[in-house]
């Protein structure tokens, strides 16, 4: 029997432009990128040099910290360059494609595979790095197990996905990776569906379905672990993406490396937004080309949802893991007077000194800012946004003035950046909460590990 | 509009990095902003924004304050006009409240911006809008005889002591309106109480009863004025805090727009309720039998608790905090009131007390929050072991 769970707070926030429920495959990219700022925390270093020939699945670099976390290579190819700033970071790796030359892996019997084997072979082919550990939302830490597994198929975020959409062909690898991750922790992964609604994942074995109610950021893993098996000191839970347990489980088929990434292109400068199916570090414009776009020179792309999203380059590359992909124009105007209340009711607001909410239909959006970054005034905004038992604003300050005790009772295990979403968006003083709770976490990773 | 742009672009160069003015930036920035929400765009975190922002707020509190402050500008002249036996016409009345009041406006708003102008170019931040708000707030609570070096002065501990001292706009302790009136009901007490300050030119002119009414009451001297009265706002009193419907239509526009605590605002109410209710039933002098719902409308209640105890940065910030704070607030507010005839008007000194008690409650909200968490904890330990 399923449960259900209803988050109450936090609001939607439909903007023009989503991708339509139509599917293409994105061109043959000739490069694809591996951004290592994609991974939070991990230290990049480089197995290959300029040069070196890759096949799909060939490890390109692993992790400082732990060499057993490698990222391999989604085509096959050679390494065209390896892009680096400051210090030497490395920026970005760039994959040259060229034939189709797969690392094949021997996968045991599914009888025998046991724990062990399970998480060798997945640290081995490179899908690893899909498993997503909380707290902190770092690469998985290989030897400490978590007390569960969580898939959200519910999501909320402006431009969000439909994963019943998309992995409706991809049911016989979804479970086939729900049934390996099940077998980890010894019991069912949890995956939580929109209520109300009828969901392919219903039969799915191996499956502890949770039926979830509620406006963004009810999607958010964090404010559901929060209300079904809350992260307690010392504790950790693994979360996947569900195209990632999709591409686990066709991996656990064939033995190879599979980077399956299908994006949903979104934006209201876009002329036909629609699903592409693409690879990871896909060049973006294999899924289109400066003709699919109004304004091309006064867009913004990003990896990733609005809210929560990278900046790229239109020259850029698909991210590692992200499912969106949206066009913002740019908002670099003047607004004479734009301070005057119910003024540019045209932008959308969830304040009432607009009256935006009379014209739910205008959901116009640029990057303006809208103001500037002022001190915190206003209470009691923040929580309308923020569906858990934290006092957001007081966790912030507790992150800015670097109170790592403070920020643990305050509930930082339990969050992460992207939880702060809708806050960045709707706060008054245009405070960076996102960016605020990335650095505490960092820091909490340095102090406390 | 163009055209604004275009010279604001040509005036901007000195003021920007590398030129000549570069220190002054936060002042030209100040009025540039005012023109124009400039052409930022987002750099970290979300890439969309909301379009409220500060200025758009605080603007929304001074129109809230606008119904009072008219209405306060009215009964400035209407007060003198009745009061010295005179006939008049309602320009007359409104004539007469400006040529007081906006000159008490532009000393709160030239001193209290200077301070403030100054500190942002001193420190280098954008100058906060929090002042335009306390700005206005400042005359509109003081008599309206009050010398304007008073008024100078007063604005100038404010705004230095109890907001820059602390940090600046979001930092402070106390509502820098309110300290700036205890700052001067403590400083100069005879312009601050008594029978002569609250009616214009009182003092010069003999026969003037402009005591207030909980003055009155305080030196236990029979109230003429009704009900009615005190509600629409006719009585002698500060400078626009005297019409409890010209608050509430104040109130209003600030729920509406969801700027102010409905929270604080109903549990001041319920607070003031509650003991005025008691103090009836105990009945042992005239302030105590003083009726429950006319110490609602009576005095600067009202005006306290829609736009001073709300404050958002001197109040409780969690929801069960402000409950607690708004309700403490209003017992205060009627207990000052009836035992200390000493300070007449009991909301002043309620809400600064309550804005010193805030941090606290807050503090155990949250810490039971904490609590909660650390439990979980602590029920997982037992469980491992």
């Amino acid at each position: 029997m399923s449960k259900d769970i209803s988050i109450k707070n936090g609001a939607k926030l439909d903007l023009i432009g989503l991708a339509s429920k139509e599917i293409e495959f994105a061109k043959d990219s000739t490069t694809h990128a591996i951004y290592p700022d994609d991974f939070f925390n991990l230290k990049p270093r480089m197995i290959l040099k300029e040069g070196d020939k890759v096949k799909v699945g060939s490890p390109i670099f692993h992790d400082k910290n732990d060499e057993r976390i490698v990222i391999v290579s989604p085509v096959s190819g050679y390494i065209k360059s390896i892009d680096r700033g400051e210090k030497r970071k490395i920026l970005k790796v760039l994959i040259y494609r060229e034939g189709d030359d797969k690392t094949n892996h021997q996968i045991i019997e599914n009888k025998k595979l046991t724990k062990a084997n399970i998480i060798s072979l997945l640290l081995e082919s490179g899908s690893w790095p899909f498993i997503k550990q909380r707290p902190y939302n770092i690469i998985a830490r290989p030897d400490k197990l978590p007390k569960a597994i969580f898939v959200s198929t519910h999501t909320t975020a402006p431009y969000d996905i439909d994963y019943d959409f998309i992995l409706g062909e991809r049911l016989e690898d979804f479970q086939k990776g729900v049934s390996i991750m099940s077998k980890i922790i010894e019991k069912p992964v949890t995956l939580t569906v929109t209520a109300n609604r009828q969901s392919i994942f219903s039969q799915i074995k191996n499956l502890d379905i949770i039926n979830v109610k509620g406006k963004h950021p009810s999607g958010n893993l964090s404010f559901q672990i929060n209300r079904i098996n809350p992260i307690n000191v010392g504790e950790c839970v693994w979360v996947i993406n569900p195209e990632d347990i999709a591409n686990i489980g066709s991996f656990f088929k064939t033995g190879n490396f599979d980077s399956t990434r299908t994006v949903g292109v979104s934006g209201e400068t876009v002329k036909n937004p629609k699903y592409y199916k693409a690879q990871i570090g896909s060049k973006i414009s294999s899924m289109i080309s400066k003709n699919d776009v109004n304004n091309f020179e006064s867009n913004r792309y990003i990896n990733g949802d609005p809210l929560t999203g990278t900046k790229v380059d239109f020259d850029g590359y698909l991210g590692y893991y992200n499912n969106i992909f949206s066009v913002i124009q740019e908002g670099d105007k003047y607004r004479m007077f734009g301070w005057l209340p119910f003024k540019d009711n045209h932008i959308p607001s969830f304040s009432r000194t607009s009256f935006s909410w009379l014209f739910p239909k205008n959901k116009k959006v640029n990057t303006n800012l809208n103001g500037d970054e002022r001190a915190l005034v206003i209470t009691g905004e923040m929580e309308k946004f923020f569906p858990m038992d934290i006092y957001p604003m007081q966790l912030l300050k507790a992150c800015i003035i670097e109170d790592i005790e403070k920020m643990e009772l305050l509930g930082i295990y339990e969050i992460i950046p992207e939880d702060f979403g809708l806050i960045d968006y709707s706060n008054t003083s245009k405070i960076e909460a996102q960016e605020i709770i990335k650095n505490a976490i960092q820091l909490m990773l340095k102090e406390v590990g | 509009m163009n055209f604004i742009r275009k010279n604001l672009d040509k005036i901007k160069k000195p003021f920007e990095k590398g030129g000549k003015l570069e220190k002054f930036y936060p002042a030209f920035d100040a009025f540039e902003t005012f023109l124009f929400v400039p052409n930022h765009t987002t750099i970290k975190g979300s890439h969309i924004r909301d379009a409220v922002d500060l200025k758009r707020t605080m603007v929304t509190v001074i129109i809230a304050l606008m119904p009072a402050l008219f209405y306060g500008i009215y009964n400035t002249g209407y007060q003198y006009f009745i009061q010295s036996g005179l006939e008049f016409t309602f320009l007359d009345a409104m004539l007469h409240g400006a040529y007081k009041i906006f000159p008490m406006i532009v000393v709160s708003y030239v001193v209290g911006l200077s301070i403030e102008f100054g500190f942002a170019v001193y420190r280098g931040h954008p100058v906060n809008e929090g002042y335009l708000v306390t700005g206005l707030l400042i005359p509109m609570i003081m008599p309206v005889d009050m010398p304007l070096w008073m008024l100078a002065v007063s604005v100038i501990f404010a705004v230095l002591i109890a907001k820059e001292a602390f940090g600046g706009t979001g930092m402070n302790i106390l509502n820098p309106a309110l300290t700036a009136r205890a700052f001067a009901f403590f400083a100069y007490p005879t312009y601050m109480s008594g029978d002569k300050v609250w009616v214009s030119e009182a003092s010069n002119i003999d026969g003037i009863s402009g005591e207030t009414i909980l003055g009155s009451l305080a030196a236990g001297q029979n109230i003429d004025y009704s009900s009615i009265q005190m509600f629409w706002g006719s009585i002698p009193g500060s400078v626009a805090e005297t019409s409890t419907l010209f608050v509430l239509i104040g109130a209003a526009i600030l729920l509406f727009t969801g700027i102010a605590s409905w929270r604080i605002m109903l549990s001041s109410l319920i607070g003031a309720s509650l003991v005025g209710l008691l103090f009836n039933f105990w009945g042992a002098n005239e302030l105590m039998s003083f009726e429950w719902y006319n110490h609602l409308i009576v005095g600067g209640f009202a005006f306290g608790i829609v736009f001073m105890a709300t404050d958002p940065v001197s109040a409780a910030q969690t929801k069960r905090g402000k409950w607690i704070y708004g309700f403490l607030v209003g017992v205060f507010c009627i207990l000052i009131r009836v035992f200390n005839p000493a300070y007449p008007e009991g909301v002043m000194l309620a809400i600064l007390l309550m804005n010193v008690f805030a941090p606290t409650i807050d503090h155990y909200v949250i810490q039971s929050n904490i609590n909660k968490r650390k439990k979980r904890w602590v029920k997982l330990k037992i469980q491992t072991v």
